[in-house]
């Protein structure tokens, strides 16, 4: 679908034909100087932000349309995540959202026409309690009612899924039984990030690397500068010069709150870093993706034949993206727990990302009390799967001017009228 | 690691207390609106900053204190006595101890 003829269609074909000639590969999207109005500014080039800007020239004809991002594309999580994709989720709500976000993610390679590596492997959530099971069993109940492929297993049919896993009863946290759900994965998150990108621009989107957004202008606000409740936007101030626009959407995740006070609101949202690491890589083994959440650790394995291991956010609130040793310790002794085998493996690095966590652990998307200032934000540790939906339901939200059905469970407003959307016990330690 | 500045322990790994979050005056039950007593439960400042903050020594000494933090270097200072405006700086007493610098480093798949 990708809409104009700019640049080559990629292909098998297409690849041979070029290596044949030693032609260069042309740049895969424009380098345009930062025009003085847009319809829409999009703040973030990652996931979210991307699908937006896509699916708004795509699916509702609005081109006129700016990405904003501070550093490169895909420098927050969209770059950093562990790229698992799966929609078990616990609410009627989230399970109807991810699942959408599934169905946009596998026909991606041909959609876009760049192949994003969707690896449906297999997804395996282990537990270790009588709760777990209980909540693994319940998951499993309002999944099959929405045709999610989603079931609970035995620790026999566990190890021959992963054989791998000590699923011996001797251990300090006995593997109880799993929730396996067939259709998660993984999928390559740059390859996702380029492919929105690529497509946007040759819809006419306009991407701005290294443009930092540093203030959002309002009108009419209740607060002593005009902006907050009430406000209308106005434009966007940039490290690169100003920008009029009536339409601002905030897909900054681990910044989200920053933006937020930019346009005069405070957000239901603290920011923790998510820490993450690999090992060097060795034959195929692992077959899934493997989740504990009482052990805080869940694993996969790369095509390369990387362990790729993420554990839970840092407890407390900090932009710091330092890595520690506390988490390394912590995710091999637990590592091992789960997989003794690998005892004699090296980790090669680690690394983290900002993870902007709300107290139910489910997004707040669509409008704000700020006319024209539409969030799609609050993605935690979870928020990779559900880029293709969220680009397509705020897409809709902003031609519209209207909350599509699919995303008005996550309103900012959900948390004045006390309509909590509890995902914490399919999303904590999840993905 | 982060180190933080129990007043009675002294610097400790941030993971023998708990993290309470944002310090932030309760309103008065008896007197709050709705909306000012949502505002207290779920809004947060999220300063890439300084922050006040409540911590727990959890494992040690049992205190709840205040302190002041900044959220991107990780360093910690007291808060400022009542009537002053100016924090104390804590010295050599607390922040993140960090092996290599993760931030540069770009996500795997
Ligand atoms: C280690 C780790 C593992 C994860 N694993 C998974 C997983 O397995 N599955 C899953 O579904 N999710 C996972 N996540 C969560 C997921 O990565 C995020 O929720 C998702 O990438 C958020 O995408 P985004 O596009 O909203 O934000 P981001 O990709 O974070 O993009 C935000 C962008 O905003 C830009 N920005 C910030 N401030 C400004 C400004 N002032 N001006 C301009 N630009 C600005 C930043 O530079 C950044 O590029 C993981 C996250 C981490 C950190
Ligand atoms: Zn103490």
């Amino acid at each position: 679908m990708i809409g104009t003829n700019r640049g080559p269609r990629y292909s098998g074909a297409g690849l041979l034909w070029r290596g044949l000639r030693k032609s260069n590969w042309p740049r895969v999207w424009r380098d345009t100087p930062l025009k003085k109005s847009y319809d829409v500014v999009v703040v973030g080039g990652g996931v979210h932000g991307l699908a937006t800007a896509y699916y708004l020239a795509a699916n509702h004809g609005i081109t006129n349309v700016a990405v904003l991002d501070k550093a490169y594309l895909g420098s927050g999580g969209s770059g950093r995540n562990t790229a698992i994709v799966r929609s078990n989720y616990l609410t009627p709500e989230g399970v109807a959202f991810y699942d959408r976000s599934l169905a946009l993610y596998k026909s991606m390679s041909a959609d876009l026409n760049l192949n994003v590596m969707f690896s449906e492997r297999g997804h395996l959530t282990l537990a270790h309690t009588d709760s777990a099971v209980r909540t693994m069993r319940w998951r499993a109940e309002v999944n099959k009612l929405q045709n999610i492929d989603s079931s609970v297993i035995g620790p026999d049919e566990i190890k021959k899924i992963a054989p791998s896993l000590d699923t011996s009863p001797h251990t300090r946290y006995p593997i109880l039984a799993a929730l396996y759900h067939p259709p998660g994965g993984t999928i390559r998150h740059d390859a996702v990030v380029w492919a929105y990108a690529r497509a946007a621009d040759a819809y006419g989107v306009d991407l701005h690397q290294k443009t930092e957004v540093i203030d959002i202008e309002c009108a009419g606000g209740s607060n002593p500068d005009g902006k907050g409740e009430g406000a209308k936007v106005t434009g966007v101030k940039t490290s690169k010069g100003d920008i009029s626009a009536r339409v601002v959407v905030n897909c900054t995740a681990g910044w989200a709150g920053l933006i937020a006070g930019m346009a005069g609101l405070k957000l239901p949202i603290t920011t923790h870093p998510l820490q993450a690491a690999v090992t060097e890589p060795v034959k195929v083994f692992l077959p899934t993706v493997v989740v504990s959440g009482s052990l805080h650790v869940y694993v996969s394995q790369t095509d390369r034949g990387e362990l790729v291991f993420g554990a839970s956010v840092d407890p407390f609130a900090t932009y710091d993206m330092g890595g520690t040793l506390d988490f390394t310790e912590e995710l091999a002794g637990h590592v091992l727990e789960l997989m003794p085998a690998v005892s004699k493996m090296r980790l090669l690095r680690q690394w983290a990302g900002l993870c902007d966590i709300t107290p139910d652990y489910s997004p707040v998307m669509g409008f704000t009390p700020v006319e024209g200032f539409f969030c799609d934000v609050g993605w935690g540790t979870y928020g990779f799967k559900a880029g293709p939906v969220s680009g397509e339901q705020m897409a809709k939200c902003v031609a519209d001017q209207a909350t599509p059905e699919l995303i008005a469970p996550f309103a900012l407003s959900r948390f004045e009228h006390g309509m909590l959307v509890g995902e914490k016990g399919a999303a904590a330690v999840g993905h | 690691m982060l180190l933080v500045p129990c007043p009675n322990c002294g610097p400790r790994n941030s993971a023998d207390l708990t993290y309470r979050g944002e310090a932030s005056a309760r309103p008065n039950p008896a007197t709050t609106t709705p909306k000012e007593w949502r505002d207290y439960l779920y809004s947060e400042d999220n300063p890439a900053g300084w922050l006040k903050e409540t911590w727990y020594c959890s494992s040690g000494c049992r205190r709840f204190f205040a302190v002041e933090r900044h959220t991107v270097t990780s360093e910690f200072r007291e808060p400022p006595l009542p009537g002053s405006k100016t924090p104390k700086p804590l010295g050599d007493v607390g922040g993140r101890a960090v092996v290599g610098d993760a931030s540069e480093l770009e996500g795997e798949q």
